[in-house]
């Protein structure tokens, strides 16, 4: 199906999933607004964006099947199936966020009717951020996310660490997005586009590709998304912040909000800067790594299973910039399976922390899980898979996700991140596995440790989905590797041709 | 590159000494005979009543909020009334450019309902 942008209709359907959830979004927005009084509302506005993130999740599935392509120039919004991939794991995290939450909002008597309004927005800004070709776009679909989540993160307003994780995460976030706005705002100055497309094409028909106005736009922009996925040395929000905010709020961040962020880091380096990967794989390298150093060691000496999995997540951060080291498309292609499998596993985990924490689960150390296979077959089963997963032990996706970002970083000759990444994963095995001791080995610390432990029929369903996706996946990868591969190919070099620019280079 | 900056970099020169000399200047010309009553805040002829850095109700940042999202709005009318009969967007005509606004009213009209049933226009 072929689209021009130019034409209302043609865009219009390439907007479609996102101008769905938009309007679903406000509608039900207007929903809380009259029915805001009793929780059984609340639940029913949860259940209610579950339809819309459907039916956007069906116009996407539509449009990649229906072989949506782009005929014409190149606007700002990209079409192509990194696009549809990347926007088919937001709506996966966000469904799996709202079906977490709508429990857990009454369990913890936060009665906060827009709740739900706001995870749908979220997602609308993280869609944009996953679909827009323009800076300017990536912008604003940044903003939309950010404001949402800022929200979210203080959404419990009766605890003074939510509120202070808010605070936070606002006032460095203003500040992560102003040094975006100036990376944006000389990366014009130095091409004379916001256009992906078109930057690349600029870059190398003017020649500028050591351009120093370039060099300190493409600086900044680092600055602003390293601030977003949260690597070292933009990470210090990160722990606090996660560990401040309702835990299913914390899930959604550390899943869906660093894939938006980093699905628009990706095609920026891949498309707008793939000239200068000669230039940028050194910044991606000394961020990566740092990233799994800093991040992995601190995790071992966290107590608490909620700041060590903000830890965790913040490893994480630095495996993805792995794959985007060698600006290949393989790493591309690694990048999105890595990306699938880690919004399933981080959800996973931070589901039973919800099942065994109470307001807000900060306290939960891994000592108090001890025996929970005892009481708790199913969370102890899901807990196990999420932390083999997170660590790439091999029968799960997550080991699978390694080996291709491995190969990818190798196959360009990157080895030497490979084995920062090896020896990291080597070390992030001392406190994922300590998790899994403590639920099969240790007694119970008490008759009634596990007493108040559950989650609804609803959720244990989704963690028994979740589990199995882990395990198949991690045996029978191939249908999904296919996927991803046609994902990495929208960034095959493009045809465009340069415009004239407002500050001559010379 | 950094030639066409001259200019500006003269302008802010200029702009930044002026100001220096003009205080300075009336602070050296001028005669200074400083009185208890002539030294205290102007308070449009009100004897001052306290500090004026104090807590205010967050209800004031409430409505400062909401006066900007409505005030904003009319930034974006005001140009595109202008530019109406030009416009041709989604390669609709005018009819886009309408589509279009109208699609950023409905947006704004929903944020007033929820407001305004949220009942953060009452002050009380």
């Amino acid at each position: 199906m072929p689209l021009d942008l130019e034409h209302g209709r043609d865009l219009t359907l390439a907007l479609l999933p996102e101008l769905l959830l938009t309007a679903w979004a406000a509608a039900l927005l207007l929903y809380a607004a009259w029915r805001h009084r009793d929780s059984s509302a609340q639940r029913r506005a949860g259940w209610l964006s579950l339809f819309g993130i459907a039916a956007s999740a069906g116009a996407v599935l539509w449009l990649w099947i229906g072989g949506a392509r782009l005929e014409g120039p190149a606007t700002s919004v990209a079409v192509d199936a990194f696009r549809w991939a990347v926007d088919l794991i937001i709506l996966v995290g966000a469904a799996l966020t709202v079906l977490l939450s709508v429990h857990y909002l009454d369990r913890e008597g936060i009665r906060v009717p827009e709740y739900h309004p706001l995870v749908l927005f979220a997602a609308v800004g993280m869609m944009l951020l996953a679909g827009g070709a323009d800076l300017f776009v990536l912008f604003l679909g940044l903003e939309l996310m950010s404001v949402s989540v800022y929200v979210l993160a203080g959404i419990n307003r009766r605890n003074p660490a939510s509120a202070e994780a808010a605070l936070k995460y606002f006032l460095l976030g203003a500040f992560a997005s102003a040094f975006l706005l100036y990376g944006i705002a000389l990366t014009y100055g130095a091409t004379g586009t916001t256009k992906l497309s078109r930057i690349g094409a600029q870059i190398s028909a003017l020649g500028i590709e050591s351009h120093p106005m370039l060099a300190a736009g493409l600086a900044l922009l680092f600055v602003g998304f390293g601030f977003k996925v949260a690597a070292v040395p933009f990470h210090m929000w990160t722990p606090d912040v996660y560990d401040g905010a309702p835990t299913p709020v914390t899930a959604f961040m550390a899943a869906s909000v660093k894939a938006a962020a980093f699905a628009a880091l990706v095609r920026l380096l891949l498309e707008a800067f793939a000239a200068l990967q000669p230039g940028w794989d050194g910044v991606v390298w000394g961020l990566a790594a740092i990233t799994m150093v800093v991040g992995n060691l601190i995790a071992l000496a966290q107590r608490a299973v909620k700041r060590m999995l903000a830890y965790s997540s913040i490893a994480h951060a630095g495996y993805l910039l792995t794959a985007l080291v060698s600006g290949s498309l393989a790493g591309a292609a690694a990048f999105l399976f890595y990306l699938l499998f880690y919004t399933l596993m981080t959800v996973g985990a931070f589901a039973v922390l919800i099942a065994k924490g109470r307001s807000g689960e900060r306290d939960v150390t891994s000592d108090d899980l001890s025996g929970l296979a005892e009481s708790h077959p199913l969370l102890a089963l899901t807990m196990t898979v999420c932390m083999l997963s997170l660590l790439g032990f091999p029968g799960t996706a997550g080991f699978i996700g390694k080996w291709y970002i491995l190969t990818s970083a190798t196959g360009a000759g990157y080895a030497g991140l490979a084995v920062v990444l090896v020896l990291t994963t080597v070390v992030s095995a001392g406190y994922y596995l300590p998790i899994v001791m403590a639920m099969y080995m240790k007694p119970r610390l008490h008759e009634m440790a596990h007493a108040d432990v559950g989650l609804p029929r609803v959720v244990r369903g989704m963690l028994v989905a979740l589990v199995v996706a882990l395990l198949f996946y991690g045996i029978w990868p191939n249908q999904l590797l296919t996927l991803a591969r046609e994902g990495s190919h929208a960034f095959l070099p493009p045809h465009v041709t340069p415009v004239a620019v407002p500050f001559s280079p010379n | 590159m950094l030639q066409s900056y001259v200019p500006l970099a003269l302008l802010i020169a200029f702009v930044v000494l002026n100001a220096a000399i003009m205080v300075a200047v009336s602070h050296l010309l001028s005669a200074s005979r400083p009185t208890p009553v002539k030294e205290r805040p102007y308070e449009s002829g009100m004897p001052p009543l306290g500090s004026a850095r104090e807590r205010f109700d967050v209800k004031f940042y409430l409505v400062a909020v909401l006066f900007i999202v409505f005030d904003i709005e009319v930034v974006f009318m005001l140009p595109w009334g202008v530019a109406f009969r030009q416009l041709d967007l989604l390669g609709l005509g005018m009819l886009g450019g309408l589509i279009e606004m109208g699609v950023f009213v409905v947006i704004l009209a929903v944020g007033y309902v929820y407001v305004w049933k949220r009942g953060a226009l009452q002050w009380s």
